[in-house]
């Protein structure tokens, strides 16, 4: 069984990538695509910790893995609501450059 | 063998991560991050979390993918074959090469290294979910109902002022 830690670093690195491709990209769909993996990170540390650790305070042993069911949830809401939000900017500005989607920049 | 799964894992997992923040294509992002994301629900099995690796599989894998190819081929600008990064990537790299030599020493510090793995049946895990957190799951059914009625209206708002 590998230990906890080796999930640990994985989950980081996996969060880092996608930490640098939210602020180095300029296509929102990239962007979009970028938040996964971070989403997907934090999902990987809740569920390693969810199945190394005993019970902790009132959490029972696989809390964890019900956090991450609803951090799966909101991630599909969060891609809806993105999706129609590119498509209504692509429309107006025919553009999914966010650095020419600055009205609301002063 | 674990440690074998684990790193063949992490390799496909982080490959597919840095092919999605690295490649010019945003179709072939979209491909490289199936390809992480179907390795990150191969690390639920080797955690012993089949439901989430089905889940993942499932909602990742098929949903997510397909919608964010929809965006993809639907907003298709010219420019997406060979994108650009901004000029602030230096300071992005840099920035994020901070934040994982902070997260990684924390984690690397803090290590767990005795491991009990344990593994909670489907009906463990439904009925945790159907009564210690019942009132959270309602919460996220209504979430969803609102993602899915914001997403229409901001999709259709157009139509009408046209």
């Amino acid at each position: 069984m590998v230990p906890l830690v080796y999930f640990q670093l994985l989950s980081a690195a996996l969060f880092i990538i996608g930490l640098y491709g939210v602020m180095a990209r300029r296509s929102a769909v990239l962007i979009i695509m970028s938040i996964e993996l971070m989403l997907n990170a934090v999902n990987i540390n809740l569920i390693a910790a969810a199945s190394h650790r005993e019970g902790w305070g009132s959490f029972v042993n696989f809390d964890g893995q019900i956090i991450a069911i609803f951090i799966i949830t909101v991630a599909a809401a969060e891609v809806g609501l993105a999706m129609a939000i590119i498509l209504r900017m692509y429309r107006n500005r025919a553009t999914v450059n966010v650095d020419e989607i600055d009205l609301m920049k002063w | 063998m674990s440690w074998f799964l684990f790193i063949i894992l992490a390799v496909f997992t982080l490959g597919g991560g840095l092919g999605v923040v690295i490649t010019r294509n945003v179709v072939h992002a979209a491909l490289f991050l199936l390809v992480s994301l179907v390795a990150v629900a191969g690390v639920y099995l080797i955690l012993f979390a089949e439901f989430l690796a089905l889940v993942q599989v499932l909602i990742y894998g098929g949903a997510i993918i397909i919608v964010l190819l929809f965006a993809i081929m639907l907003t298709r600008t010219a420019e997406y074959p060979y994108i650009s990064d901004n000029r602030q990537w230096p300071l992005a790299a840099i920035a994020a090469a901070g934040v994982g030599v902070v997260l990684g020493a924390a984690f690397w510090i803090n290590g767990v290294s005795q491991s009990t793995p344990n593994s909670p049946t489907f009906s463990e895990l439904s009925n945790s979910l159907f009564t210690r957190w019942a009132i959270p799951f309602e919460v996220a059914s209504l979430v969803l109902l609102v993602a899915l009625i914001g997403a229409i209206i901001i999709a259709r708002a157009g139509e009408d002022s046209r």
